[in-house]
């Protein structure tokens, strides 16, 4: 336990997730069903939005995760460049999928709340956009990983698409805020006080956003893990045709 | 590096295809949109400059996988990494030499196109120079997909896959200048984020796409 | 001028094909690269002609030093005979055009395109370039493939002028070049062996 890059090694990696993956997955599920429940069915109805609001604890955790899955991809990324530690890369693979899940999820909550409050399935606004271009990119870096078949060009190539990526992810996000004023609010949850939401909305909120960051981690845990059995497979396989 | 740059020109000229294509491509798009959305002067006119945009963005696409795939199949791509220019030159003057070949007409042919569709007369001169600034990095970014997916097999959709995405700022910006040029607004925040945009790709990306190239050749 | 490989492993596709393989070439030296199908000719010859990184090991090279040739001539099949060796003339910093076509053979057909050309003159070019380049060590791929009898006396006195001009060639053939001075190098013994689980140091080791 001196180091955490200890935890690199795949065997290492497989021996700690074996009991880490379930408390995790087991904590994400306690966490989300408490913060869903108590979001959906012990807050007041907004006064002008009504019950409509309660979709707010799907929409801002799937949101945030959305973005976040792309930064935890990069800094994954990056470590793999640096340090070349095998497990980073399947791990930024893992999360791939579970980031585009994420900004779809976001996109469609955002759907159905838009349609009563602003009349309409969905508007060119700048964060609409921009969320709509994070899954264009989700989808391309996705796509680039199934086309590779040699696992460590396939993890350098991603890794030099996500770099990039990132660049033109943010630049694409200026674009999209100089290319159109919105419909939709600001950020609704601030952490300077006397602001726009409700600690009768923050509470569970935030408890919901806590319960979707544990099922990524755990979903990513999970998928990294496929991946190294995976690897493990080809590896068992090249070593075959060696003898 | 000008006998790379001569020797695609000349490749592009003896082969067909490198100037031409894209050329055709923009004007069979400029002609199938009015088609598509009726002949209304002022719709039209309201359209012109995401259209030709759109269509230059289109055209630029459809040349790229052409950059590195030729090299990679003769294995020249081998030999050019073996040889003692850098790759980073070597992938910069494959850009130019997109651009000089796709890039270039386009510029050269929007006026034209732009009577078509009916686009305002203020707004001509925008659409050249945001085109002319655009460009360049439209054929940077590609070049950089076009190195990403060069060793694979059914390379050419993925690369459009990889490459559209990367395009969204050039594109906003650039049909930015030439609307508010037609409205007769200031042009000149786009315009300068439009130049920003192709000055720093031309910067970077070659390197990020020399350091790909070595990563497929291996 | 020399080569120096100490202990190299090279792997293809994350399979070590080779290890433990050690070298010393000076001027005036040919190495002939022997081994069946997939022992890893090209592979060694890719990662010293540093087109890929090795497993293990150190390879010692003067910089610029390489000419490298591989399976395939890298020409443009538009462009004629004398255009495809003038580019990399001019990219390797002029080399002499006139003479390198006189030397293999390709006189008269300096203005056809290269599409026009037989798969043996195609290689007689893809050779010929070499001389353009200036680079005192040739690393060649199976040169004499599709090329006939004449062409393979040709190709190993262009060789041999090499050599004797105090250059270095490692080159990868099945057939007998003709080049009796040449040190022969079989690679079969040097086939890297399956490490034994929880062994070794590669990537994918750490995945058993």
């Amino acid at each position: 336990m001196s180091s955490f890059w200890e935890y690199a090694n795949p065997r290492r990696f497989m021996r700690t997730t074996d009991w880490l993956l379930p408390v995790v997955a087991a904590a994400a599920l306690v966490v989300t069903a408490t913060g869903l429940i108590w979001g959906f069915f012990f807050t007041p109805d907004d006064f002008r939005q009504g019950s409509t609001v309660k979709i707010i604890f799907l929409h801002v955790p799937s949101a945030l995760m959305a973005i976040n899955a792309w930064i935890m991809m990069l800094v994954a990324s990056l470590i793999w460049v640096v340090r070349r530690h095998h497990v980073s890369a399947l791990a930024a693979k893992a999360a791939a999928p579970v980031g585009m899940v994420m900004t779809m999820i976001a996109l469609f909550t955002g759907a159905v709340w838009g349609q009563p409050m602003w009349g309409t399935w969905w508007a060119w606004d700048p964060r609409l956009t921009s969320f709509l271009i994070l899954f264009l990119f989700y989808l391309g870096y996705i796509a680039l990983w199934s086309a590779i078949e040699d696992p460590d060009t396939g993890a350098d190539l991603t890794a030099v698409l996500c770099l990039v990526g990132t660049v033109f992810a943010l630049l694409s996000r200026y674009a999209a805020f100089f290319w159109s004023q919105g419909l939709h609010q600001g950020a609704s949850l601030s952490l300077a006080p006397g602001t726009r939401v409700d600690w009768a909305y923050k509470a569970p909120l935030y408890v919901s956003m806590t319960g979707f960051a544990l099922i990524f981690v755990a979903l990513v845990l999970a998928g990294t893990r496929t991946e190294i059995r995976a690897r493990r497979m080809q590896a068992l396989v090249a070593r075959e045709r060696m003898t | 590096m000008i006998a790379l740059l001569t020797r695609d020109l000349r490749l592009a000229i003896r082969a067909g295809g490198g100037f031409g294509l894209g050329l055709a491509f923009f004007l069979i798009l400029a002609v199938l949109v009015p088609l598509g959305v009726g002949p209304e002067p002022a719709v039209l006119a309201a359209i012109a400059p995401g259209v030709l945009w759109v269509g230059a963005l289109l055209a630029c696409l459809l040349s790229l996988d052409r950059i590195f795939a030729l090299d990679w199949e003769d294995g020249s791509l081998d030999l050019l990494a073996t040889a003692p220019i850098p790759l980073e030159g070597v992938v910069s003057i494959k850009a130019l030499a997109h651009w000089i070949t796709t890039g270039l007409p386009l510029v050269l042919a929007a006026p034209l196109l732009g009577v078509l569709l009916n686009l305002p007369g203020e707004a001509f001169g925008w659409l050249v120079l945001s085109l002319l600034l655009g460009t360049p990095a439209l054929s940077v970014i590609g070049t950089f997909g076009a190195a990403l997916t060069v060793g694979l097999k059914r390379g050419g959709l993925l690369l459009s896959l990889l490459v559209l995405p990367l395009y969204i700022p050039t594109l906003v910006f650039g049909a930015e200048v030439v609307t508010r040029g037609a409205a007769g607004l200031p042009v000149q925040t786009a315009l300068l984020l439009l130049a920003g945009i192709t000055a720093g790709s031309v910067a970077i990306l070659p390197f990020a796409s020399a350091a790909v190239i070595r990563i497929n050749l291996r | 001028m020399e080569i120096r490989v100490d202990n190299l492993a090279v792997a293809r596709g994350g399979v070590p094909l080779l290890e433990a393989l050690s070298l010393h070439l000076t001027a005036g030296q040919a190495l002939i690269l022997r081994g069946p199908n997939g022992s890893g000719k090209t592979t060694l010859l890719r990662t010293l002609a540093g087109l890929q990184p090795p497993l293990a090991g150190s390879v010692d090279l003067p910089p610029d030093a390489i000419a490298y040739a591989a399976h395939a001539d890298g020409l443009k099949a538009t462009l004629s005979v004398r255009e495809n060796l003038a580019f990399w003339a001019a990219i390797y910093g002029g080399g002499d055009v006139e003479g390198a076509m006189a030397r293999m053979n390709l006189r008269d057909l300096a203005d056809r395109a290269a599409l026009n050309l037989s798969a043996g003159q195609k290689r007689r070019l893809g050779l010929a370039r070499l001389l353009v380049t200036g680079r005192p060590v040739w690393m060649l791929d199976e040169p004499t493939v599709s090329l006939d009898a004449a062409s393979v006396a040709l190709f190993a006195d262009v060789v041999r002028a090499h050599l004797a001009a105090g250059g270095l060639a490692l080159i990868a053939t099945h057939i007998d070049l003709g080049l009796p001075e040449a040190q022969m190098l079989d690679l079969t013994p040097f086939k890297a062996r399956a490490p034994a689980p929880g062994q070794g140091d590669g990537f994918d080791e750490a995945f058993l």
